[in-house]
């Protein structure tokens, strides 16, 4: 059995050796926001944080994430019914088509914005060009992340 | 089988028990107990199978179509509740289940096979509908552009439109007053003169009283409050929670997992597999030969999908092993010569006399062109959940045919079709792949063998190499022009007749023409990819105009321009995008400007492309304009995001979407030797649509199929160099930079 802490709740688990953080997360812990896309870090829709760092959960061995803080799409709003401003900024765009992206689309997004909460659109570009949108909603993810920026600063000098 | 009508699309009944039914299907005695399921709660009224309003005056549309991030739900919604001047904050929709009562073609038999006259409005769109449900019979399909085209259009509105009519009726009857001095607004029916007013639910009962009006009228564009306007989505804020639940997401209890690897060469079967080592490892359940796959069920995908990497299969050798790409494309060339060369035209579409003409022409223009087949590379990897228990099947996926999965399903277990249920889930893009049943089938053939749900996930490899493909083609064209460069001729031989029909026409005039085609066998697996055809022809036909208008030393834009003067809807959107893009510019060194247009699906689309050719070679789409004439945008934010779509995913295949065929089998696996467009390489998109007050036009794929030809032929304008063969990554662009630099 593996202890893992996923959105600051505690999970027993059962992960074999090499057995990638994804399936754990989706198949036993039932979370299943985080998305299967590609199996090998090339599509980014199973992005998670550990501790706070921005991970494909494809290729992140599940026994490597005991004894850190795993965040999931579930547990980023600050609480229950209520959203994040990413999240809140991406309802504003309308942002998602189909949506399966965008789970790891918006896990990318709110570690940017915490490292730089005022990103340019280059900077954009290189924090977000490894989660990929086949219905090619990139225009209005750049939009959706500007508008969060700018919300986060206004909220930080309120 | 019941007997539909157009008494029973418009008409209505009182069904045993009282309740009140308008529209499809449903006659007195004759009630479905499917349809009977989708009532809540004891006291809803069913207005009809499209609309039914509860006591708390909440109306619920009824959708029949899967929701593949299209908005569909909200703009049905939307089209039904402006007819009916319901109160949008109360209005709520619920995906149709797949039952035959909500195919498209028990609609169309009311309205064509009824005889009946229909509103002006639609007029225009009774053919395709007509085509199109005589195709997806027993289908309740969401492709080819249609949900709001047609089924919006024709049930929708109507029903929307019919429901409103009788309330006001019933309210004109309880309060004898004149219809006319009603008042209809947010779900309340007003008479401001004896200053009465009430709710649809409380006038409802009424309602079911009134004699049902043969043909509602339907608004008329300034009388829209809902329709042109862009609320939110229904469907969004589930998908920024990770709450959504996607076919890949659904969770059924004591379910195991599965997975997949059929044989890599198409059509070859299983010849031998070793599983001493595997069925004894950890957590698997079976392993299966499938006859032309094998499958593992275990425990966790995991389990199943390592066991899978390392058991021993043997395939068995068919002719096509030693098959390559290029040998498929001199196949297609071979038959494309000894058609020629027999007289063996499969005659597109013939006008005048072509040869003559070309002996006659001052400029000649000719070349070929090829295209590759591609992969659709749907987000969500294809999977199905199956579960068959008790003589029955319960499927769990997301699918833009459920009524196809049923009948599959039905088929497949010599089950009766009423013993399988399709729980629909939302996709992860669709594109044409998700109509197929191929997934389906596999799965219900797993869970056949075991007596616990299944859920069956395609890896990202498998979903590249057995995917139905875009067709690869090579396509002959030769214009002949005259002393003044107007165009005299035009021949152009292709490859494949898939559909639309009329995806080959060109929309210029051109006196003599003949377009044909050749239709050489392929083991490479067929299948709609965006837009179909007119993938395919938008970026032949855009790209041989241009060379046209190069050959005749003419303006891009004002060669279109002249050769569709007589389409007043071409030329309003090439004048908006000729606007809009600043055509004519200058533009820095090594940019290029690409113009395209094309019509599809009901909508005409033109757009510009920017691009840069860097000193690498490499290409850089910097901006797009897009003009586009829908007839009307329901939901222009919805409709703009669809364009967006169109275009990101044309380009994704344009820059460097290939799939190649090695020894038999696809020899690309995944994201990194299938790329797809990135945010870092997306371009700027800027959408402007015209409200031509046409019949509706589709949204989902006519951006697609010129945005190749747009950027090639910026290419052209940057660099001298027509880019011929996709995609644009083959050509080496370098040496045109060092010349012009
Ligand atoms: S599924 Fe992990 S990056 Fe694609
Ligand atoms: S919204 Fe569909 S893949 Fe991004």
């Amino acid at each position: 059995m593996t202890s893992l802490t996923i959105n600051g709740k505690e999970y027993k688990v059962d992960a074999p050796e090499g057995i990638p953080l994804l399936w754990v997360i989706r198949e036993q812990c039932g979370l299943t926001g985080t998305k299967f896309g590609c199996g090998i870090a090339q599509c980014g829709a199973c992005t998670v944080h550990l501790d706070g760092q921005p991970v494909r959960s494809c290729v992140t061995p599940a026994i490597s994430a005991e004894g850190k803080n795993i965040t999931t799409i579930e547990g980023i709003a600050p609480e229950k019914n209520t959203l994040h401003i990413v999240q809140e900024a991406w309802i504003e765009e309308q942002t998602p088509q189909c949506g399966y992206c965008q789970s790891g689309q918006i896990m990318s997004a709110v570690a940017l914005l915490n490292e730089n909460p005022s990103p340019s659109d280059e900077e954009i570009d290189a924090a977000m060009s490894g989660n990929i949108c086949r219905c090619g909603m990139y225009g209005r993810i750049k939009s959706a992340i500007h508008r969060a920026s700018a919300a986060l600063q206004s909220s930080s000098t309120l | 089988m019941k007997k539909w009508t157009r008494r029973a699309f418009i008409g209505a009944g009182v069904l045993a028990g009282g309740t009140l039914v308008i529209g499809i299907a449903i006659r007195p005695g004759n009630r479905s107990s499917k349809v009977a399921g989708l009532i809540a709660s004891e006291g809803e009224t069913v207005m009809n199978v499209w609309l039914k309003i509860a006591p708390d005056n909440t109306v619920t549309a009824i959708i029949p179509h899967a929701e593949m991030g299209q908005g569909v739900h909200t703009a049905l919604a939307m089209m039904l509740a402006d007819e009916m001047d319901a109160d949008w904050s109360k209005v709520k929709f619920q995906e149709a289940p797949a039952d035959k009562e909500y195919a498209n073609f028990t609609l169309l038999k009311g309205f064509v096979a009824g005889n009946a006259t229909f509103p002006k409005f639609i007029e225009g769109t009774i053919d395709g509908v007509f085509l199109t449900a005589v195709k997806s019979l027993n289908f309740q399909i969401t492709g080819g552009s249609a949900s709001v085209r047609f089924t919006g259009q024709q049930a929708m509105r109507i029903a929307g439109a019919a429901a409103k009519s009788i309330l006001m009726q019933a309210a004109s009857d309880t309060w004898k007053v004149p219809i006319e001095e009603l008042i209809a607004k947010n779900s309340i029916i007003s008479h401001p003169r004896s200053n009465r007013s009430a709710t649809f639910a409380e006038l409802a009962p009424a309602a079911a009283k009134v004699n049902i009006p043969t043909q509602p009228k339907l608004k008329s564009p300034e009388e829209f409050t809902l329709m042109g306007t862009s609320q939110p989505r229904f469907d969004i804020p589930a998908k920024v929670t990770g709450e959504a639940q996607f076919g890949m997401d659904v969770q059924v209890p004591g379910m195991k997992y599965a997975t997949i690897k059929a044989s890599p060469v198409f059509g070859s079967k299983v010849k031998s597999m070793d599983t001493t080592v595997s069925s004894s490892q950890q957590g698997v359940k079976k392993i299966l030969n499938l006859g032309d796959a094998v499958a593992v069920i275990a425990d966790s995908f995991w389990q199943a999908k390592t066991t899978l990497d390392v058991l021993p299969i043997e395939f068995e050798t068919t002719e096509n092993s030693g098959l390559n790409q290029e040998e498929i494309i001199d196949r297609y060339r071979n038959a494309m010569d000894s058609d020629l060369a027999e007289g063996n035209l499969d005659t597109h579409f013939k006008d005048g006399d072509a040869t003559t003409a070309f002996e006659e022409a001052a400029i000649l223009v000719e070349a070929e062109y090829q295209l590759p087949f591609l992969a659709h590379a749907t987000m969500e990897p294809m999977n199905c959940t199956a579960w068959l228990h008790d003589g029955k099947c319960e499927i769990w996926c997301g699918s833009q045919n459920p009524l196809g999965v049923r009948a599959a399903a039905a088929e497949i277990l010599e089950i009766d079709i009423d013993q399988v249920t399709v729980h629909n889930q939302l996709l992860g893009g669709g594109f044409g792949r998700r109509s197929e049943t191929d997934v389906i089938k596999q799965a219900i053939l797993i869970a056949k063998e075991v007596d616990f749900p299944v859920k069956l996930i395609w890896s990202r490899e498998e979903d590249t190499q057995h995917d139905v493909y875009r067709e690869a083609t090579i396509s002959r064209m030769k214009a002949g022009l005259d002393q003044s460069g107007l165009p005299i001729a035009y021949a152009h031989q292709f490859i494949f007749k898939h559909h639309p029909p009329e995806a080959a026409d060109i929309p210029y005039s051109i006196p003599n023409q003949l377009i044909h085609y050749s239709s050489p066998a392929s083991h490479v697996p067929w299948g709609n990819w965006r837009s179909v055809d007119h993938s395919t022809q938008g970026f032949l036909t855009e790209s041989f105009i241009d060379e046209m208008a190069h050959a005749a030393k003419q303006d891009s834009f004002a060669f279109r321009k002249k050769l569709t003067r007589d389409n007043s809807r071409f030329q309003r959107v090439l004048d908006l995008v000729y606007e809009k893009s600043n055509w004519g510019a200058p533009l820095p060194a090594n940019w290029g400007r690409g113009i395209a247009i094309a019509q599809s699906f009901g909508s005409i689309v033109a757009e510009v492309a920017e691009v840069e050719v860097g000193i690498d070679g490499k290409v850089k789409v910097h901006r797009v304009v897009c003009a586009v004439d829908p007839g009307f945008a329901i939901h222009p934010n919805g409709f703009i995001a669809q364009m967006e779509s169109g275009i990101i995913y044309g380009l994704a295949a344009a820059m460097t979407g290939e799939i190649t065929i090695e020894n038999g089998a696809v020899a690309q696996s995944n994201f990194h030797n299938y790329p797809v467009t990135r945010m870092n390489e997306a371009p700027k998109i800027e959408t402007h649509i015209i409200n031509s007050g046409n019949p509706p036009g589709g949204g989902g794929e006519p951006s697609t199929p010129v945005i190749a030809p747009a950027v090639t032929n910026a290419i052209f304008d940057a660099t001298g160099i027509r880019i011929r063969q996709l995609p644009i990554s083959k050509t080496d662009l370098r040496a045109s930079i060092r010349q012009t630099t």
